[in-house]
C-alpha cells in the first residue's frame, strides 16, 4: 500500500537478458510498486549457518530499494532468503511473509520445493527471522505471492542445478543424462541418488550458477504447485502448541493491561494508582504518555502484575480522570447526515472526467438512473486480540539498552523503527520474533500494542506480555471506513450503458485520506465508457480507520456491482449479458500489466461463475440468483449467489459459486480456503456488522453487540479457477468484494427490494 | 486466594488462585497449557472451549472454584499420547485451519459432539458447533471433517477418499 517509485536503474540490457531466460521483470503496479527484480548478485553459499548442512542464500535486492543494480555484495548481510539442506535429508525453507492464516508459510516454500524437485514430505518451513537481510517481510494487499514468486523459483532452480552437478561428479556420469525428481537425482540406467546423500564435499564444491543461466520447470510438469497441500503448521495447531503471540511465555514474564480513554484522544489527568497498586498480584501501575498518534502510542494507564487475571481484576478498581477536551466528538448519526448532504454536491477532489457526461444525461433518447449507496464502519475482530511481549533490558556498565519483542504483526520489522524513535534504542539492539497471527485482515499494521508493551517492560524491568481485552480490541480498532456514494448513469435507446457519474464520500484522519477510502480513476466501469465523471470528498473524523480486508474494493465492489444490476433491470436486460457487453472486446483498460483490468479475463470468470452456478436456470419460489464481479489485487473474481428470502426478510444464502483467475494456483487447498473464507467474511460483515459512535465513544464492546457468522449460516462455497498463463497473484482478499453485491442482487430478484445500505440489517434483513 | 486441586489431562495440579479466576487463565498462565485461547472472555466465541467431564465448556466463564476435583480435558490432552485423535488427523488431512486460532476450541467441541452423538446430521453439527466462532470462515471444512470422522467410526471400511470431502492430494485443475 505504500507508494514507492519503480527503480529506473535496472538496465534494459539486463532486463532483456533476464527476460530471455523467462525471468519476468518490473511489473509496475497501480501504486508504482515493482515486483522482485533479479539482480546479477545471484545465489551464494553461506557458511556459519548450518552446522554440517549446506546452506544456500539468494541475493536478491530488497524489494523497493533503488540499488537493484549495485555492485555485488559478498557477505551475508543482504541475504534475502535461504534454504538449508541437512545430511538427514531435511530441507528447511524460510518463508519471508508473516503468516496470518493466508497460508504463505506453506505456499512460498512450495514454489522453492517445486523448482528444486524436492520431496515435499522432507521439507520443513520456517518463518524467516525479522532482519533486514531477509528483504521485505510484510503481509498485506495480497502481495506475497507475486512479490516473491520469482525469487522462490530462483532459489529452487539454483539448488536443483547444484545438486545435479554434484551428482554428476559423484556418479561419474554426464550431467546432461541426469534429472531431478522427488528428492532424488536419476539416471536412465536406473541408478539414482538421494539429495541427502549429496550434502557433502561435492555439493560444497559446486559453483553457484548465475540466475541468467537457470532454466525453470515447464508448468505442465509441476507435481506440487497447483495441488492441495496442507499448511505446514497444521499438526502444531491441532495439538494446541504455542504458535501465537498470545501464547508466548518468557522466564520472569509479567502480565500487562493498558487502559486508554474510551473516547479516542482523551488524556490522563489523574488516577487512583495507589489503590490499584495495592490490588492482589499487581506489581506496578503507572501513567504512560502518548505521542498524539494513536497508531504509535496513546495516553493511558499501564497495570502490570503476576497474571492476566490479577491485572484485569485490578483494572476494575481503576478510576481515571480523563481530559477529553481534545478528544473525538464523532457521531455516527451526524456522519450519515453529513455524507448524504455532501454527496449531493460535486466532490472537492476531481477523480475522472472523460467525454461529455452532461450531454449523455441530457440526451432525449437516454434513460437516466440515480442511486445513493452507503456503508458503515466495520471492525477487524481478529480472534486473537492485539498483544505483544516485550523484554526491555537496561544496559549495565555503559552498555546500551536492548529489547526483545515477540510480536504478531503483518509488518513486524517496522516495530524496530518505533523502538528507536520512541524509546531511543539502537536498531541493532532490537531483536524481533515474528509469530503466527490469529487473523490479521489489515489490523496488525499499527504498533501501539507493541509500544505499550515496551513502555511497561522498561518501567518494571522485566519481560511483560501486554494483552488487550476484546473490548479494547473492538473500541481501539482501525475500522473499515464508512462512506457513501451518489451515482448517476445513462442507458441509450438500446439499453446500453453509456455514461457514469459518481461522488465518493469517504473519510480522512488527521487530514489524510485513510487507506481504502478512496475512489481510483480506474474504478470499474469508468474506463469502459466514453463518458465518465467522478469526484471525491473526505470527511474529517477522529475515529481511526485503515486497511480492512480488500480495502476500497470491499465497498466499491458492493456499490458498483449493485448499481450495474439496477441498470440492467431498468434496461430490461439479462444481467450476465449486460455485464459482458460492458466488458466488450478483450483488452487491457490501462497499461498492459497485471494491475490493469483485462476485459477478456473478466468476461471469462463472469461466464464461468454463471455457467457453474446455474445462471438462467429455475430456482424454487422465494429463492433467486445474483451475480457480481470485481477486479482487485490483480485478481478476477465473479460470484453467483443462490439466496432464499422470506416475507419477513430472513435471508438464507444457500450457495456461492466463485470463478477466480489469479493466474496459476500455487496451493489449491489454500486457494479454495481463501475463497471460502473471504466469502464467509464478506457475508458476516454485510449482514449485521456495524460500529457506531456518539460523542466519540464507540458503542460496541464485545461479540454480543457485534454479530458474526456462525456455522449454521455458512453457505456451500464452490471455487473454480481459470489458471491464466500469467504471473500468479495473491488470494487473501479479492474473493471478498463480489459477495455482498451478488447477494443483494439475488435479494432484489426475489423481493424486488433494492438494498443500498451495508449492513443489510439496516434495510430490514437478517439471517434466516 | 485459596488452593485448588485441578485434574487436567489426567494430571493433578495444585494452584493458588482467587476463587473467581476463570479456568482459562489458570490453564494458560499458571499451568502453562496455552492451547485454549482467549477470544471474548464472555462465553461468546468458543475459542477457550475445554471439556469438563466430557462436556464442552467455555473456560473463560468458569471460575476455578467450580471445577476443582473434576476431570478437565484440554486440546493438549485430546490425543492419546502420540496417536492423534481422529478429528485431529482429519483436521490435518482436510487442511481445516486458516489462522488456526479458533481450532483448539472447535476440536474440543467437535470431539464432545461425537461422544454424545456418534452419527450427527449436518443440522445437528451446525447446531452443536454454533458456539464456536471461526473468524477465518473454515466452517465447511470443519463440518466435513466431523462428518467423515463419524462415518469412519461407524463403518471402519470408510476411508478419507470415500468421504466426498477434499482430499489433499488433488490434481491441478486445467490451465487456460
Ligand atoms: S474466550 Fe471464552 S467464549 Fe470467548
Ligand atoms: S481458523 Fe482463524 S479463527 Fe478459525
Amino acid at each position: 500500500m505504500t507508494t514507492r517509485k519503480p527503480s529506473s536503474r535496472l538496465t534494459d540490457t539486463l532486463k532483456g537478458r533476464l527476460q530471455a531466460r523467462g525471468i519476468d521483470l518490473t511489473t509496475s503496479t497501480a501504486a508504482g510498486e515493482e515486483s522482485l527484480v533479479v539482480s546479477r548478485r545471484g545465489f551464494l553459499r553461506l557458511s556459519g549457518y548450518g552446522g554440517g548442512s549446506l546452506v544456500l542464500g539468494c541475493y536478491l535486492p530488497l524489494s523497493g530499494t533503488p540499488e537493484v543494480n549495485a555492485a555485488p555484495a559478498v557477505d551475508a548481510v543482504e541475504l534475502n532468503t535461504f534454504i538449508s539442506l541437512a545430511k538427514d535429508g531435511t530441507i528447511t525453507i524460510y518463508s519471508p511473509g508473516p503468516e496470518m492464516g493466508q497460508g504463505v508459510k506453506t505456499s512460498l516454500p512450495m514454489i522453492v520445493a517445486e523448482e528444486m524437485c524436492a520431496d515435499w514430505s522432507s521439507v520443513r518451513t520456517e518463518a524467516a527471522p525479522v532482519e533486514e537481510r531477509f528483504g521485505r517481510q510484510s503481509s498485506g494487499g495480497s502481495t506475497n505471492i507475486w512479490r516473491h514468486f520469482q525469487a522462490m523459483r530462483i532459489v529452487g532452480a539454483t539448488t536443483r542445478e547444484m545438486l545435479l552437478a554434484a551428482a554428476a561428479e559423484r556418479m561419474k556420469l554426464p550431467r546432461t543424462e541426469l534429472r531431478a525428481e522427488q528428492g532424488r537425482i536419476l539416471h536412465s540406467s536406473g541408478r539414482s541418488i538421494a539429495f541427502a546423500e549429496l550434502v557433502g564435499p561435492e555439493l560444497e564444491r559446486q559453483p553457484v550458477p548465475s540466475p541468467e543461466t537457470l532454466t525453470f520447470k515447464d508448468p505442465s510438469t509441476y507435481t506440487l504447485l497447483g495441488t492441495r497441500v496442507g499448511q505446514t503448521d497444521n499438526a502444531d495447531i491441532v495439538q494446541g502448541r504455542p504458535l501465537f503471540g498470545i501464547d508466548q511465555q518468557v522466564p520472569g514474564m509479567l502480565y500487562g493491561t493498558f487502559v486508554k480513554c474510551a473516547v479516542l484522544g482523551g488524556k490522563v489527568v489523574s488516577a487512583n494508582l495507589e489503590e490499584v497498586r495495592r490490588a492482589p498480584g499487581v506489581k506496578d501501575a503507572f501513567v504512560v504518555r502518548g505521542t498524539g498518534n494513536p497508531s504509535e502510542l496513546s495516553d493511558g494507564i499501564a497495570i502490570v502484575g503476576s497474571s492476566t487475571w490479577a491485572v484485569l481484576e485490578a483494572r476494575k478498581k481503576l478510576q481515571v480522570q480523563w481530559d477529553e477536551s481534545e478528544a473525538s466528538r464523532d457521531s455516527w448519526q451526524a456522519f450519515q447526515e453529513q455524507a448524504d448532504r455532501v454527496s449531493r454536491e460535486t466532490g472537492e477532489t476531481p477523480v475522472a472526467d472523460s467525454g461529455d457526461v452532461e450531454g449523455a444525461f441530457a440526451h432525449p433518447d437516454h434513460r437516466v438512473a440515480d442511486a445513493f449507496y452507503q456503508y458503515g464502519f466495520v471492525s477487524h475482530l481478529c480472534l486473537e486480540p492485539q498483544n505483544c511481549t516485550a523484554d526491555y533490558r537496561h544496559g549495565t556498565g555503559g552498555q546500551a539498552d536492548s529489547l526483545e519483542l515477540w510480536i504478531p504483526s503483518q509488518i513486524p520489522g517496522r516495530a524496530r523503527q518505533y523502538a528507536q524513535s520512541l524509546f531511543g534504542l539502537n536498531p541493532e539492539d532490537v531483536t524481533i520474533h515474528q509469530l503466527r497471527m490469529g487473523g490479521g485482515f489489515g489490523r496488525r499494521t499499527s504498533y501501539e500494542y507493541a509500544n505499550e508493551a515496551i513502555a511497561m517492560s522498561r518501567q518494571v524491568g522485566a519481560p511483560v506480555k501486554n494483552l488487550w481485552t476484546r473490548t479494547d480490541d473492538i473500541q481501539h480498532d482501525y475500522f473499515r471506513a464508512a462512506g457513501a456514494q451518489r451515482l448517476r448513469a445513462a442507458l441509450d435507446a438500446e439499453g446500453r450503458l453509456v455514461a457514469w457519474q459518481n461522488h465518493f464520500v469517504g473519510v480522512s484522519n488527521r487530514g489524510k485520506v485513510v487507506p481504502g477510502s478512496v475512489l481510483q480513476p480506474s474504478e470499474f466501469p469508468m474506463l469502459n465508457l466514453n463518458h465518465a465523471r467522478a469526484s471525491q470528498t473526505a470527511l474529517e473524523i477522529a475515529t481511526p480507520c485503515s486497511y480492512w480486508r480488500a480495502p476500497g474494493a470491499n465497498v466499491n465492489g458492493f456499490v458498483v456491482q449493485s448499481f450495474l444490476h439496477e441498470l440492467s433491470v431498468l434496461a430490461g436486460r439479462d444481467h450476465l449479458e449486460f455485464l459482458l457487453e460492458i466488458m466488450g472486446e478483450p483488452r487491457y483498460l490501462g497499461a498492459p500489466n497485471q494491475w490493469s483490468l483485462h476485459t477478456g479475463r473478466a468476461s471469462a470468470v463472469i461466464r464461468l461463475a454463471a455457467e457453474r452456478g446455474g445462471w438462467g436456470g429455475t430456482v424454487p419460489d422465494g429463492e433467486g440468483l445474483g451475480l457480481a464481479f470485481h477486479f482487485s489485487h490483480a485478481a478476477y473474481v465473479a460470484e453467483l449467489a443462490h439466496v432464499g428470502v422470506d416475507e419477513a426478510g430472513k435471508v438464507k444464502v444457500h450457495k456461492v459459486t466463485a470463478a477466480v483467475d489469479v493466474g496459476p494456483v500455487i496451493n489449491l487447498s489454500g486457494a479454495e480456503g481463501q475463497v471460502e473464507g473471504a466469502i464467509i467474511d464478506g457475508i458476516s460483515a454485510m449482514m449485521g456488522q456495524k460500529i457506531t459512535m456518539e460523542g466519540g465513544r464507540i458503542a460496541q464492546t464485545n461479540l454480543h453487540e457485534y454479530p458474526v457468522l456462525r456455522m449454521p449460516h455458512a453457505p456451500v462455497v464452490e471455487a473454480h479457477f481459470i489458471q491464466s498463463d500469467t504471473a500468479p497473484s495473491g488470494l487473501g482478499e479479492p474473493a471478498l468484494p463480489p459477495v455482498a453485491p451478488a447477494i443483494c442482487n439475488a435479494i432484489f430478484t426475489v423481493t424486488g427490494k433494492r438494498v443500498r445500505t451495508l449492513p443489510i440489517a439496516d434495510a430490514g434483513f437478517a439471517f434466516a | 486466594m485459596a488452593s485448588h486441586s485441578l485434574e487436567v489431562n489426567g494430571v493433578v495440579h495444585h494452584v493458588e488462585a482467587d476463587q473467581n479466576e476463570p479456568l482459562l487463565w489458570i490453564l494458560r498462565d499458571a499451568i502453562g497449557l496455552v492451547g485454549a485461547k482467549y477470544g471474548c472472555g464472555i462465553g461468546q466465541c468458543g475459542a477457550c472451549t475445554v471439556q469438563l467431564n466430557g462436556h464442552p465448556v467455555r473456560s473463560c466463564s468458569l471460575p476455578v472454584s467450580a471445577v476443582a476435583g473434576q476431570k478437565i480435558t484440554t486440546i493438549e490432552g485430546l490425543s492419546d499420547g502420540d496417536d492423534l485423535h481422529i478429528l485431529q488427523k482429519l483436521w490435518v488431512e482436510f487442511d481445516v485451519p486458516q489462522c488456526g486460532y479458533c481450532q483448539a476450541g472447535q476440536l474440543m467441541s467437535a470431539a464432545a459432539l461425537l461422544e454424545t452423538n456418534p452419527d450427527p446430521s449436518d443440522e445437528e453439527i451446525d447446531a452443536y458447533m454454533a458456539g464456536n466462532f471461526c473468524r477465518c470462515g473454515t466452517y465447511n471444512r470443519i463440518r466435513k471433517a466431523i462428518r467423515t470422522a463419524a462415518e469412519m467410526k461407524n463403518s471402519p471400511a470408510v476411508t478419507v477418499a470415500d468421504s466426498g470431502a477434499l482430499p489433499l492430494a488433488g490434481v491441478p485443475q486445467e490451465r487456460a
